[in-house]
This record gives structure tokens, sequence and C-alpha cells, in this order.
């Protein structure tokens, strides 16, 4: 579970991206971190990660404030930490098995052999048995967000975060990625966090949901609360396409069965 | 306010290094690295040293022989001259402004493509200090490369000067050979090893600092304009400490 509580950022230009956010996000779930581009998701995530360090407030990993860590103590942290970043950030200078093994490279003592067993099954996994010797650069946009997931979970990270992972994928892709990541979670029983702008995922993963508008929480619940918020933002957000005014008519329209057939 | 902003960069810059050189994650990963860099920097460079050094060497001395046309001149002061150029300055400081060019500028947009791409930040977040992991090898590696270059620009220079004697009839063999043999004086060579040592640290490092500083957001423009001033304050910086270093060695 990762607390945060009263967290604000500003930057050194002065702009104010995060204005006293607290949540939580839970484990064995993923906790969906939805809002506009721009405000303020990436910079919500890299928060809590440590990444940017927050002006105020604190971030608690299971009651480990990591806004007082040193950073070699965050470093320890962080090896219980996988991310998938918006653009991949595979090692280009890698190919994707040296990738997914870098970490084991960095901080284990095994030998090559076990490494390369435990890489290729994370690279099982996420369905990239074929292309474990191709560089980055010649894999398509969702097979590198795969091969980052596979670098992101080869420690058996207890935090998983992705920002945005089926950003730029077709609807198919993105829907098996976002399956993939909800298994993991399930299955290791991990706190995993994910940023996105996809309704869709929403609508899939979404066990619990963080609504971010201009840098202030606007609104918590899950998949199966959202259609019934009364928060304006949100509800733009959610209705910017046709499609979900549909389905919250269609929705409705059963609820409303529902509550006749009770009376 | 410029002044201001400069002694800011001076700050970051020893912070930066601070962080730099720290005892490694892990030392097998440290060597792996470094032996890349090794080649990438070092033995990559050697062909482009070559084939400048050897052109200096042999227009140095057809330029000498062209000023001391003068009879009461005696022409092993051509042979001399030549090597005295490429031992003290040419080797080491000339060399190490080309350097910077191609070293510089390959190390700042490296890692500045890194750090837009987020993969400094990847590193980070698995726990490894990436000033480390990414820098320290790059400059370990010029660094104990740099000597080897540096004697072999001398060598192939003064092989350049040899080609004049032995392809044109403007000097003897026999004169050249003397001239560069003349009142050798083998402290030139730690002279310029030492400078070029200093040189080398600069290039990369200060090439890594414009690289590891590019905003995130600053995308492939700001990458460029880094690897910009890699390079132009990597070469101002070889001007001022080769002054100070003459100064001091000399
Ligand atoms: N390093 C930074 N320095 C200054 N401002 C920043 C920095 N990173 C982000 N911002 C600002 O913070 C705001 C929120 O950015 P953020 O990247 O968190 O948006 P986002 O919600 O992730 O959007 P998207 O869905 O497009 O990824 C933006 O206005 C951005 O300009
Ligand atoms: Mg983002």
């Amino acid at each position: 579970m990762i607390e945060v509580n009263h967290a604000t950022k500003t930057f050194d230009d002065g702009k104010t991206v995060l204005k006293d956010v607290s949540t939580i996000f839970e484990t064995g779930k993923t906790n969906l971190i939805i809002g506009q581009s721009g405000s303020g998701k990436t910079v919500l995530m890299k928060s809590v990660v440590g990444i940017f360090r927050i002006n105020s407030g604190e971030i608690l990993y299971d009651g480990r404030n990591i806004t007082l860590m040193k950073r070699k103590e965050l470093n320890m942290l962080r090896r219980e930490i996988g991310m998938l970043f918006q653009g991949s950030a595979l090692f280009d200078s890698m190919s994707v098995l040296e990738n997914v093994k870098f970490p084991l490279d960095m901080f284990t003592e095994k030998d090559e052999k076990e490494k390369t067993e435990r890489a290729l099954f994370c690279l099982n996994r996420v369905g990239l048995d074929e292309v474990v010797n191709h560089a980055p650069s010649q894999i398509s946009g969702g097979q590198q967000k795969r091969a980052a997931i596979a670098r992101a979970i080869v420690m058996n990270p207890k935090y998983l975060f992705c920002d945005e992972p089926n950003s730029g994928l077709d609807p198919k892709t993105s829907l098996v990625i976002d399956k993939l990541i909800q298994d993991i979670t399930h299955e290791f029983n991990i706190t995993t966090i994910i940023n996105t702008h996809d309704m869709n995922s929403v609508m899939e993963i979404g066990e619990n949901i963080v609504f971010i508008s201009n840098g202030v929480k606007a609104w918590q619940g899950t998949k199966d609360e959202i259609f019934d918020t009364d928060c304006e933002p949100l509800e733009k957000f959610i209705f910017a396409s046709n499609l979900y005014k549909e389905i919250k008519k269609a929705h409705n329209f059963f609820h409303d069965k529902d509550s006749t057939k009770q009376k | 306010m410029i002044a201001i902003k400069e002694i800011e960069k001076v700050g970051a810059y020893t912070q930066l290094m601070y962080r730099v050189f720290a005892k490694p994650d892990k030392w097998s990963m440290f060597f792996r690295q470094y032996k890349e860099e090794l080649k990438k920097q070092g033995i990559e460079s050697l062909a482009i040293v070559v084939i400048i050094s050897i052109f200096i060497g042999a227009v140095i001395t057809i330029q000498m022989i062209k000023n001391m046309e003068n009879p009461l001149l005696p022409n092993t002061l051509i042979g001399l001259a030549t090597r005295d150029i490429l031992l003290l300055e040419f080797s080491s400081a000339i060399l190490c402004l080309i350097l910077a060019g191609k070293v510089g500028s390959n190390i700042s947009s490296e890692i500045g493509t890194m750090r837009i791409t987020e993969q400094i930040d990847a590193l980070d977040i698995m726990g490894v200090n990436s000033a480390n992991f990414l820098i320290l090898p790059k400059i370990t590696a010029f660094v104990t490369i740099m000597p080897f270059l540096v004697l072999t620009s001398m060598f192939v220079g003064i092989i350049g000067g040899y080609g004049v004697a032995v392809f044109t009839d403007m000097i003897t063999v026999k004169a050249y050979e003397s001239g560069i043999q003349y009142s050798f004086t083998p402290y030139y060579i730690t002279y310029s090893i030492i400078k070029s040592v200093i040189f080398a640290f600069i290039i990369t490092s200060v090439s890594a600092f414009y690289g590891y500083t590019v905003s995130e957001k600053g995308g492939a423009l700001e990458v460029g304009k880094a690897s910009t001033d890699a390079v132009v304050n990597s070469s101002v910086l070889i001007l001022l400490f080769d002054i100070m270093l003459t100064k001091l060695l000399l």
C-alpha cells in the first residue's frame, strides 16, 4: 500500500503542478491515475517514486516515508520498484534480452545461466519470445512496451508503476497490455499504479481510480462508481467521447430498471 | 547575471562530479562499460588521430623548409622545429581540441538523448547511481587511452615529416633525421602527456555534464544545444588550462 499525504510539487520555474494531493494506492489492485493530458499524472507518479522531490507532504510505502530517505535508503527501496515509462525507456545500446537482464546484472549475484533463464521467463510472460535478440529500435512500439514491462517485473517488484502503458497503441494491443498488467498484479499481489487517459483501460482494469484535474485530486472510486459521479471535470473527461454518453444512457437504463424491480 | 549563471553551473558541475566519483554499484558492470568506452572513445579515435597527425607533420615540415630557406640557418633546425611543435603543442593541445569535437559531442548527445528518452530516469528508478554508471567509465576510459593517442600522434606526425624528406627533394633524409634527434628533451613528452590527461578529463566531464543536465522536456533541440555547448566550453577550458599548465610545467 502506498499512501500519499498532502503532496505538493512546485517546479523551479514557479509552476505548481501538484496541489495538496492525498490518496491511497492499494496492494493487489490496479490503481489508476486518470486525467487530461497535462493534468499532472506523470508528475504525480514521478513524485511518488521519488524522481521528483515533493515540496511538502509525505509519501509512505507500507509505512516507509520516502520523503525522509537519504539517497542510499531510497536506492534500496527502489530495488522493490519496477517502472514502465511513457516512452518505454529501453536502453538502446542493449538488445531486448540484455535490457531485461540488466537489473539482474546490476543487483544480483546469480550466474549467467540463471539470469538468462529469469529474463527469458519474463519475456515469455509478456509474449516476446521471438524478438529477444533484437535491438529496441528494431521492434514495434507495442513490443517495446512489453519489453519494458518484462524489465520492470524481472526483479519481482512489490510496487509496479506504469506511465501510459498503452498510449499510441491500437485498442487490441492496449487491451492485451492492460490485461497483462492486471494479471501480473493479481498473480504476485503487488501494488500497481497506472497512468492513463484512456477510458477503455479505465473500464477494463479500473479497480481503484484517482482522477487528477489541474494538479488536484478531484475524485476517487472504482470503475463501477465512475458513471454515477457528480464531479463536473470528471464528467467532462469521461463524456468527451460520444461512445461513453451512450454507455451512460444504457447504464442508467438498466440501473432504473433494477430500482423499479426492487420496489 | 551571466556571472551568477556561470557560477551556478560550476556548482552543479561539482555536485555532479561528486556523484560520478562514487564507488560503482557493481565493479563487473563498471568494467564492462569501461571496455566499451575504451573501444568507442579510444580505438575509434585512432584513425582520425593518425590521419590528422601524419598530414600536420608533413605540412609543418614543408612550412619550416619554406621559412628557413636562409642559407645561414642549418637545416637540422627543420626536423627539430617539426619535432618540438608536435611534442609540445600539436599532439596534446591541438589534438585535444580536435577530439573535443569528436568525443565531446558524442558523449553529450548520447547522454542528452538518454535523458530526454527517460533512460536516465529508468536507471535511477532501478536504484542505480546513473551519474556514476554512465559517466565514470567514459571519463576513466578516455583519460587512460589519451597518453596512447598522444604518443601515436607524435610518432605518426614525425613520420609525416619523414615522408616529405623521402618523397620530395626539399630536404634530405639525413638532415631531417639529424634534426629530429638534435637536442631532444624527453621531458617534453611527459609534459604533453600530463597536459593531455587533464584535457581528456575536461572533455569527458564537461560534455557529460552538458548531456546529463539536458531538461527532460527539452527534446532534440536541447540535445543539439548541449552538444554545441559541450564542444565550445571544453575547447575554451582546454585553451585556458593549456596556458596555465605551460606556465606551471615548462
Ligand atoms: N520537469 C518539469 N519542469 C517543469 N514543468 C514540468 C516538468 N514536468 C512536467 N511539467 C509540467 O507539469 C504539467 C503536468 O505535466 P505531466 O507530464 O504530469 O502531464 P500528464 O498528465 O502526464 O500529461 P500526458 O497525459 O500528456 O502525459 C505540465 O504543464 C508540464 O509542463
Ligand atoms: Mg504523462
